[in-house]
Parts: C-alpha cells; sequence; structure tokens
C-alpha cells in the first residue's frame, strides 16, 4: 500500500445506535413494502455483503488483496451440498456450523501458505489455490456432479419453519430473508467488534507500515493468519446461507472471476469503510440482475462500470458519499 | 518407444502454446510491474480474428494467401495492446496494486464481451490449415504436421525474443527500464514509448498463440479466462518476469499436462496449481524470478 491511508470513521455509540436503527427497521419493514423478487434479490445482496465484509478485514484492514475468496464461498456452499447429499442434514444451523468448521479448515490451511506473502505474489497464491478447488469440483463428477452441479433444497430453519410445504419463493421472501437478516446482523456486529479491537487497531498497523508493527511487537504473520482465518469464514458463512437461496452450486462460484466480483463489490462500496462492502455488494447485486436484464452484453457493461469506478471513484460509492457530505457541512458553516 | 515421441511433441506442443501467452505476460511484468488480467483476452481475440479471417472471409481462397493470413491475429492482439497501454494502463502505475489488478479485470470483463459482440456466441474454426498439412508418420503412429509447425512457431518465437532482448540495443534499454525505470528515464529513455513497446509485443505474442492454436482447435468464448489461469501457473512456477522462466514453467506445465491426461486426468489440473503452490512456498519469485 504506498498511497496515504485515509482514517477510519470514529464514531460515538450514540452515533452508531443513531445510524443503525432506522436502517434495521427499514430492512425489517422493507418485505412488507417491495415486491418478494425484490426481497430474494435484497436476501442475495444480504449473503453476499457478510461475505464482502469478511473479505474486507484482509483488503481495507490488513492492506491484504485476495483474489481466491471465490475458495471459502464455494466451500461454504459446497459443504452444505454435500450434507445434503450425503448426510441428509436439511436444518439450516447445522448447514452453517458445518459450513464454519470446514472454512476454517481450508481457510487455516491456505492461510498458513499465503500470509508468508504480501501484495501481487499474496493475491496470485490465493488465485492459484482456489483454483485448485474448482478443478476438484469440476473434475470430480461423481462427488461433486461436476458443471451440473448440485441441487440443495430449501433447509429447515430452526428446526420448526420449513419451507417444504408452502410455497418456495414465499419461503425464501419471507422466513429465509429474516433468517438471512439476523446471520447478516449478527455478522455485521461481530466485524465491527473485531475491527474496533486492539487486534484490529493491530492489523491497521501492519497495514499502515509492517516495519513500525513488527518492531512494536507485533507477530505480524499469525495476526494475519487470524484475520484470513476470519475473512474465510466469514465468506464460508456467506455460502452456506446463498445456496438455500440459488438452489443449486456450480463450480463457477469457485471459479476466479468469482472472486473478482468479489473484489469489484469490495471497491463499489468503497474499501476504505466499514459499511462500504456491504452497500457494495447490495448495489452490486441489483446492479448486475439489472445488467442481467438489460443487455446479453451485461458483463461488458459491469466491466465499464468498473474501469470507471477504479479511474474516477476509487473511494467507492460510501467513500464519494463521505467526501461529498463532509464538503457540503464545510460549505455550511462557512 | 514410438509412443514417448508423440507424448514429448504433445508436451512442447502445450509448452510452445504457453510460452507464447505466459511469456508476453511475463514480459509485460517485467517492464511494467503490472499484472494483466486481460492478457487471456488477447490471446482469445487472435485466435478469433484469425479464425474469421481463414475460416469466414477468406475462405476457399488460395491456401498460401491463408497461411499467410495466419498472423492475422497477432497483429490484431498487437494493435488492441498498443491502444490499451497508453489510455487505460498509463494513468495507474502509480498507483497501489489492487487498483491495477482492479482495472485490468474490468478490461477482462469488457474484452470477453467485445469478442461476443463481434463474433457472436458460437465456437468459429479454421480447420482447413490443420487438414491441408496432413500428418507424418512416427512408426505406428501418425501425427499431425500442423502441430510440427507450432511447435516450431513456439520453439522460433522463444529465439528471436531472446535475441532481440539481449542482442539487440532495443533490448538494452527495455532490460534498463525494467531494472530502473527512473534512472533509465534520467539518462534520456523515453520509458513511455517503451511500455508502449513492451506491451504490444506482449500482446503480440498472446495474439500469435491465439492464431497458431485456432486450426487445431476452435475459437471459444471463455477460452481466455481458461489461458490465463494457465499461464499464471507457468509464470508463478518459472518466476514473474523472466522470460527463462517462462520457458521452462511452459516446458514444466506443458508436460505435467501430457503426463496427467493420460495417467490422472481427474486430478491433473489439481497438480498443476499444487505445483505452483509449491513453487511460491519455496520459492516466493519462483524458479528463475528476483525478489523485488
Amino acid at each position: 500500500m504506498s498511497s496515504v491511508p485515509l482514517p477510519f470513521e470514529r464514531r460515538s455509540p450514540l452515533k452508531i445506535v443513531v445510524w443503525a436503527v432506522p436502517i434495521g427497521a427499514l430492512l425489517i419493514l422493507l418485505p412488507r413494502i417491495i415486491t418478494p423478487y425484490q426481497t430474494i434479490l435484497l436476501t442475495y445482496g444480504l449473503a453476499m455483503a457478510i461475505a464482502v465484509l469478511g473479505f474486507n478485514l484482509l483488503l481495507g484492514y490488513t492492506g491484504l488483496l485476495s483474489f481466491g475468496h471465490s475458495a471459502y464461498f464455494g466451500v461454504g456452499a459446497y459443504t452444505v451440498a454435500f450434507m445434503v447429499k450425503y448426510l441428509h442434514v436439511n436444518s439450516m444451523e447445522l448447514f452453517v456450523l458445518g459450513a464454519i468448521a470446514a472454512s476454517v479448515l481450508v481457510t487455516f490451511l491456505f492461510g498458513f501458505v499465503c500470509v508468508r506473502y504480501t501484495k501481487i505474489f499474496f493475491s496470485i497464491l490465493t488465485l492459484a489455490l482456489s483454483q485448485v478447488l474448482w478443478s476438484l469440483a469440476f473434475k470430480f463428477f461423481n462427488v461433486t456432479g461436476g458443471t451440473d452441479g448440485l441441487r440443495v433444497p430449501t433447509p429447515k430453519l430452526l428446526g420448526i419453519v420449513s419451507g417444504e410445504k408452502e410455497d418456495k419463493i414465499l419461503f425464501l421472501a419471507h422466513d429465509y430473508y429474516y433468517y438471512v437478516l439476523a446471520v447478516f446482523a449478527i455478522c455485521v456486529a461481530v466485524m465491527w467488534l473485531i475491527v474496533h479491537s486492539p487486534f484490529g487497531k493491530a492489523l491497521q498497523a501492519i497495514r499502515d507500515n509492517e516495519v513500525r508493527a513488527r518492531f512494536v511487537g507485533i507477530q505480524i504473520r499469525r495476526y494475519r493468519l487470524v484475520a484470513f482465518l476470519v475473512s474465510g469464514v466469514f465468506t464460508g458463512i456467506a455460502g452456506a446461507l446463498w445456496v438455500p437461496l440459488n438452489g443449486l452450486t456450480t463450480p463457477d462460484i469457485l471459479y476466479w472471476p468469482f472472486s473478482g466480483e468479489i473484489v469489484f463489490m469490495a471497491v463499489l462500496g468503497g474499501f476504505r469503510n466499514f459499511t462500504g462492502p456491504i452497500v457494495g455488494a447490495v448495489v452490486f447485486n441489483y446492479l448486475k440482475t439489472s445488467a442481467v436484464g438489460f443487455t446479453v452484453y451485461w458483463q461488458g457493461l459491469l466491466g465499464i462500470v468498473l474501469v470507471f469506478l477504479v479511474m474516477v471513484l476509487p473511494t467507492g460509492i460510501v467513500g464519494s458519499l463521505r467526501l461529498l457530505w463532509a464538503h457540503a457541512r464545510r460549505r455550511l458553516s462557512q | 518407444m514410438d509412443i514417448l515421441v508423440v507424448h514429448l511433441f504433445n508436451a512442447l506442443l502445450y509448452a510452445s502454446v504457453l510460452f507464447l501467452i505466459a511469456g508476453g505476460l511475463s514480459l509485460i511484468y517485467g517492464v511494467m510491474r503490472i499484472v494483466n488480467l486481460a492478457h487471456g483476452n488477447l490471446f482469445a481475440f487472435g485466435a478469433f480474428l484469425t479464425a474469421s479471417a481463414v475460416g469466414q472471409w477468406f475462405a476457399g481462397s488460395n491456401s498460401a494467401l491463408l497461411y499467410l493470413l495466419l498472423p492475422i491475429g497477432a497483429f490484431g492482439a498487437a494493435a488492441i495492446g498498443a491502444v490499451l497501454e497508453p489510455t487505460l494502463l498509463r494513468p495507474f502505475y502509480r498507483r497501489p496494486e489492487e487498483y491495477q489488478l482492479l482495472v485490468t479485470f474490468g478490461l477482462m470483463m469488457i474484452l470477453e464481451d467485445l469478442i461476443r459482440f463481434i463474433w457472436g456466441p458460437y465456437p468459429i474454426s479454421a480447420t482447413v490449415l490443420f487438414s491441408k498439412m496432413g500428418s507424418a508418420k512416427i512408426g505406428d503412429f501418425v501425427y499431425p504436421r500442423y502441430n510440427l509447425l507450432v511447435i516450431a512457431v513456439g520453439g522460433l518465437a522463444a529465439l528471436f525474443l531472446w535475441a532481440f532482448i539481449y542482442r539487440t540495443k532495443f533490448g538494452v534499454v527495455l532490460r534498463a527500464t525494467s531494472q530502473d525505470m527512473r534512472r533509465a528515464a534520467a539518462l534520456g529513455v523515453n520509458v513511455n514509448l517503451v511500455y508502449v513497446q513492451a506491451f504490444t509485443i506482449g500482446c503480440f505474442m498472446a495474439g500469435l498463440a491465439g492464431a497458431i492454436i485456432v486450426p487445431s482447435q476452435s475459437a471459444v468464448l471463455g477460452m481466455g479466462v481458461d489461458a490465463l489461469v494457465l499461464s499464471f501457473i507457468v509464470v508463478v512456477t518459472g518466476g514473474l518476469g523472466s522470460l527463462e522462466g517462462a520457458l521452462v514453467g511452459a516446458l514444466i506445465v506443458g508436460t505435467v499436462r501430457e503426463i496427467g491426461i493420460s495417467m490422472f486426468p481427474e486430478i491433473e489440473l489439481a497438480v498443476l496449481y499444487l505445483i505452483a503452490a509449491i513453487v511460491l512456498i519455496f520459492r516466493p519469485a519462483g524458479l528463475f524470478g528476483k525478489t523485488a
């Protein structure tokens, strides 16, 4: 990181409540206002937001650009699919626990290797390792279904709410939405605590100046590994939540362009902010859906958006809004 | 015994194509310190351009003309490179590398759809060049002569590039810029010009790989994305920024693929990625790379 990093927002608890309560209320009320289809889109966005939140612990706070987060997302998703296929489990809580266990395992293994490097080598190594998983999912047809993927039926939530009887759309747009929203809220709270803890500060110190951080006595590699682990587990949970929504998991979510999409979301929202990744994930999801509906060349359209973002708005949506806000306030006070 | 020769030729065939792609990627990284995620799409662009020129626009022409048309994909890719470097990439050299990766990732998405826009979603082939050359006999086996041509092109490209970089004045300037861009600039080297030239040569190599591969296999959408990951393995194994590394890496990957396809087809790709990962663990800069 050669650029001068902007300080992260410092907010008093009161201010957080002022922001969080209306947004929380809005998210709870939204399914009553918008159509089930829109709600399902939002559910996708919230699930992805958890993944990008995890990803950003590495990019935004530790200064490591992972180009292999599809691996952990895929591990979460495929763990759920395997639990359905081989263990005949259908409890969502067990799915999430299984995904956490599997992603801890894989992330530890990959992270142990990757955190030895920084910069471009870190990016390429994470990419190469994620492609090991992709090629296995792609080639072991008997186990993973190859490109056909594996089907995942609607799960049972909290052991009581089952989507089997009622309409699947309604189940996803109502019961499942609130489930994802609850997990999302927990994840946001946990991530908030992590990045504002001494551990989070240490990560930022490593990002800003590795040598100084080492002199202060921070064990850099161990801190990076823990950050990698947390990041991967968040992404794994997101994968587990995403699968029942999609109903199917294919090797596409392990392929490296999917990792690129995760990076895209973080940059779209602004990876120098806590809220940036969340906004980025939700907005990207709408953007992609409308681009796909608008033209067959949606990928090129998104590419143009990405190039434009990186060139003109490198601080993303949230960063740019905050700059505008600060500018407006200065104007008003004068 | 003869089957070994056939396997050897196949390994060399993979290695030639991979060297062309990965060599270009490595050259660009060596000079500009940019990993171009859109590099695979330039390979695909070369393949599509040659395939449509040979298989559609001039289909049925004199075969000599068709063979002359073969490198058109390489020149097309080079032209794109010459436009892209000054317009899109130049503003990013001073910015953190995550932005460089992102802008080339965006470029990859754009080029992928540009190819879809120009040539449509269906595969295009130019098999006429492949079948015209017939096959050679290797003991009891028949081997396509065209594949031998591809191997020869790969070998010649490596030779030319080596001579170009180590035996010409331009090569000296290129190496000087790659080692210390500021000092080269201070000594009067037009760094911007060197960057455009290096990027154009890199893209030319990728396009050439696409152009020579297309008579033996069709140009399909997504071939660029696949090729990029394979050439990543090559440059990571050999060392980013090193041409010798790209050559050795291509030979390793070509050999492992050839062995893998006949002996352990399921985990062939996984083995390749693991090799790259293992090399990175023990030699983070690759076999021939120098740590920055």
